[in-house]
């Protein structure tokens, strides 16, 4: 069974404890400017919203790569960058949508989500359950969930017969 | 590890910028923060150094933990003598700016001199420099950083800054970072806006790393479950914040009101953390938006609030119907109960303005509350209010003042001197609700003993956050005791301002001690940095900083007789609530107090103790 980062903003207090376990777990120290997962502050709207690579099918960064740095690992799910095979030539930056590859300057490499082999170190760290790892196919039945139980459907149903 | 080991010094006369090894040994007896940059202030500066004087130092300043994931651990301070008191004043602040300048590779750095002309610092790691502030004198806090983010196409630069408020000499002016996170008191951003320093602007992206990872991990991992298994920490604070304790504080019969002449405010609900919850008439929402953390913090007790669109402070000014931070408790109590305003709307509004000029809402809202005594005395009149009829309760004299005073203008300028040079002014000393020149803040020391030889005692003035023994005398932590006794409080006071300065020097929140003892921190620091540091040397630690800053005032010119609180405090007893027909015991409690502290019946430190304590 894949295994998905599922990511509810509504949950998340901007902490950027996520952004400091994904630094130590990659890095070995805290830097939270080289964190695979990054959370933007929308401050006149009192929101905050972590961010990372969704490890989408399509994996433009996978396509653009000229020496296939790229791969997806098998287990996970997740598109991995080889470090000696990367020349940092940036191309993959450029095809992903959403920009969630990005390059470091102090190795030369590019650096994305590669979920931690499968443990991924930001949803363990997540305090508020804004960032979990669950089943890739059920990352919406928590919404789901949301709306039926506000759905009065039942109810009506009930009344009618009464 | 830890530390960084460097210090940027900057010298604003010369417009130049050095880097210079951090003082180790002294690193080992004072930690960090707080601590060590007392430590190179006191041995730098003369105390008798006028605040405003180019010959004051500004000293901004990371803790061990800053920047590491240890919860709460984005905290940094500002330590200068302060423009409002005279006295060693240290503000700490969170949001994330300290957790940028640890990762720009500096554990402090030390602003002296005077700019000729107004600057700001721009860090970007290793690389410091003095640039041209021009475009940014005059503006606002929110203005200002938002202006360096575009100018340096950066979004993610992180800014701490003075309003206009700080330009303008107000008394207590705020160093402001994040956009609403402050180095709230004692003027510190007065000081940094008698130098011509308007901002600094800081880039890092090095790390920081810790001495013994596996065993930090671990241990601030243990420190994190603490804090999310406590009532206050886990759900109180993140979902009401810290004016959960409005109406506790109300009944418990402590709420300063209309400058102290009341101790229970009648409207202490309509501002409350329960009010803010609640939907309001014009569109259903309520003033809380959510609440927000600071870097690393697991407890996220941050207000974020809006202004009801339709109210007369914003419905034509949609600059101010955006979300932003919003009234945590000393500020609604400040704004609200200490001027008998009631309108939350009006006080939101009042906290927002703080916010973008950078001024101290607890100083001024003081400072209002007694201009409107003497105003309903007879004392000022419109002559001097320029018109302004300041009656207790009107919002509307409250949110005109607050733009004033932010600005620095018209009465709002006189507001500005703070309350004691302001009822000095007027011939009523008496109304000054203050202590070393310092307003004191939520709590009346009628109602909760302990808290009145907190603020007599306290090295920045008036203060609940050098000894929050409220902790102990309303919630019952770490043990409950009565608040309206006065026995057992010296030693209380004492024990709390030894541990609440080993935490402002290690890079972490007071807040997390509702939940963590010594016990939870020790190991943290502990691994995280070189050295021992068991509970009981930082404790002694905690024991030097607070000698070290009191050494400092007497060095100033204080003296015991500055041990001290207003005479209503003294003289006048609680008309209402629990502690009805109270004063403050609070010559009970100082010679046990001073005995404690190894200090002489005229509260100096004794021989003995300086020796002991390696100073």
């Amino acid at each position: 069974m894949l295994k998905s980062l599922h990511i509810d903003p509504d949950k998340c207090t901007g902490c950027v404890q996520c952004e400091l376990a994904c630094s130590y777990e990659n890095e070995g120290v805290f830097n939270v400017a080289k964190s695979r997962i990054r959370v933007f502050r929308f401050h006149d709207e009192g929101r905050v919203v972590p961010y990372t690579c969704t490890q989408c099918a399509e994996a433009w960064c996978m396509q653009a790569c000229p020496v296939a740095a790229i791969s997806k690992n098998p287990d996970t799910g997740a598109m991995e960058v080889s470090d000696p095979v990367c020349v940092g030539c940036k191309v993959c930056t450029i095809a992903c949508p959403f920009g969630t590859i990005n390059y470091n300057q102090s190795t030369g490499k590019v650096i994305k989500c590669d979920l931690c082999g499968g443990d991924p170190a930001c949803a363990k760290a997540c305090p508020t359950q804004a960032i979990t790892f669950i089943n890739a196919d059920e990352t919406g039945m928590g919404r789901m969930r949301q709306w039926a139980s506000k759905t009065d459907a039942g109810q009506s149903a009930s009344a009618a017969q009464a | 590890m830890a530390w960084t080991r460097k210090i940027l010094r900057v010298n604003l006369s010369k417009g130049t910028c050095a880097s210079e090894p951090l003082n180790n040994d002294w690193a080992a007896k004072y930690l960090g923060q707080r601590g060590l940059a007392t430590k190179y202030f006191v041995e730098e500066v003369d105390p008798k150094v006028e605040a405003l004087s180019p010959d004051n130092k500004l000293i901004m300043a990371t803790g061990p933990l800053t920047g590491t994931t240890a919860s709460t651990a984005g905290r940094y301070s500002v330590i200068t003598k302060g423009a409002l008191t005279g006295a060693i004043a240290c503000s700490n602040s969170g949001g994330f700016f300290g957790n940028e300048m640890k990762n720009a590779g500096w554990d402090m750095i030390i602003f002296e001199g005077k700019a000729a002309t107004p600057v700001y610092l721009l860090v970007q790691n290793d690389d410091a420099q003095l640039v041209d502030a021009a475009e940014y004198w005059g503006t606002s806090v929110w203005d200002t950083e938002e202006g360096l983010k575009a100018k340096h196409q950066d979004p993610m630069l992180r800014v701490a800054s003075i309003g206009v408020s700080g330009e303008k000499g107000v008394k207590f002016a705020c160093v402001i970072n994040d956009m609403d996170r402050a180095a709230g008191r004692s003027g510190v951003g007065t000081v940094m806006g008698s130098k011509n320093l308007k901002a600094v602007a800081i880039r890092g992206t090095l790390g920081v790393s810790v001495e013994d990872p596996a065993a930090f991990m671990d241990a601030a991992a243990a420190g994190k479950q603490v804090l999310a298994d406590n009532p206050v920490t886990g759900q109180g604070l993140p979902a009401m914040g810290t004016q959960v304790l409005m109406n506790v504080i109300n009944e418990t019969g402590a709420l300063p009101t209309r400058n102290s002449r009341d101790i229970q405010f009648e409207s202490a609900g309509k501002i409350s953390a329960e009010a803010m919850a609640e939907p309001r008439a014009s569109d259903s929402k309520a003033n809380l938006v959510t609440n927000a953390a600071c870097f690393a913090c697991t407890i996220a007790c941050g207000r974020i609030s809006t202004v009801d669109r339709t109210h007369y402070t914003v419905k034509d000014r949609p600059e101010y119907q955006k979300a932003s931070g919003g009234l945590e408790y000393e500020a609604a109590w400040a704004l609200g109960a200490a001027t008998g305003v009631e309108d939350l709307d009006a006080l939101t509004f009042a906290n927002f303005i703080c916010n973008e000029q950078g001024i101290d809402p607890i100083s001024f809202g003081t400072t209002v509350g007694a201009a409107m005594e003497m105003f309903e005395d007879g004392v000022i009149t419109t002559k001097e209010t320029d018109g302004l009829e300041l009656k207790f309760g009107s919002a509307q004299a409250l949110t005109d003042l607050v733009e004033l005073t932010g600005k620095g203008e018209g009465f709002g300028a006189e507001i500005g001197l703070g309350s004691k040079l302001f009822c000095e002014k007027y011939g009523k000393p008496e109304l000054s609700m203050s202590v070393k020149g310092q307003e004191f803040p939520a709590y009346d020391a009628r109602g909760i003993q302990g808290m009145g030889l907190t603020y007599a005692t306290s090295n920045r003035g008036g203060c609940h956050l050098r000894s929050y023994t409220v902790a102990s005398e309303v919630l019952g932590i770490p043990e409950k005791t009565d608040p309206l006794v006065t026995e057992g409080k010296a030693g209380l006071v004492k024990a709390f301002q030894d541990a609440t300065a080993v935490v402002d020097s290690a890079g972490l929140c007071i807040f997390t001690t509702f939940a963590w003892s010594m016990d939870d921190i020790a190991p943290q620091i502990d691994a995280a940095c070189e050295g021992d540091w068991s509970v009981e040397n930082l404790m002694e630690v905690g024991e030097r900083i607070w000698n070290l800053e009191r050494q400092f005032n007497l060095a100033a010119g204080f003296t015991g007789k500055d041990d001290t609180l207003p005479k209503r405090l003294l003289k006048d007893a609680a008309k209402t609530g629990p502690a009805k027909g109270l004063t403050s015991g609070l010559d009970k409690m100082l010679p046990e107090y001073y005995e404690l502290r190894g200090w002489t019946a005229d509260g100096v430190p004794s021989n003995e103790t300086i020796s002991r304590l390696g100073l």
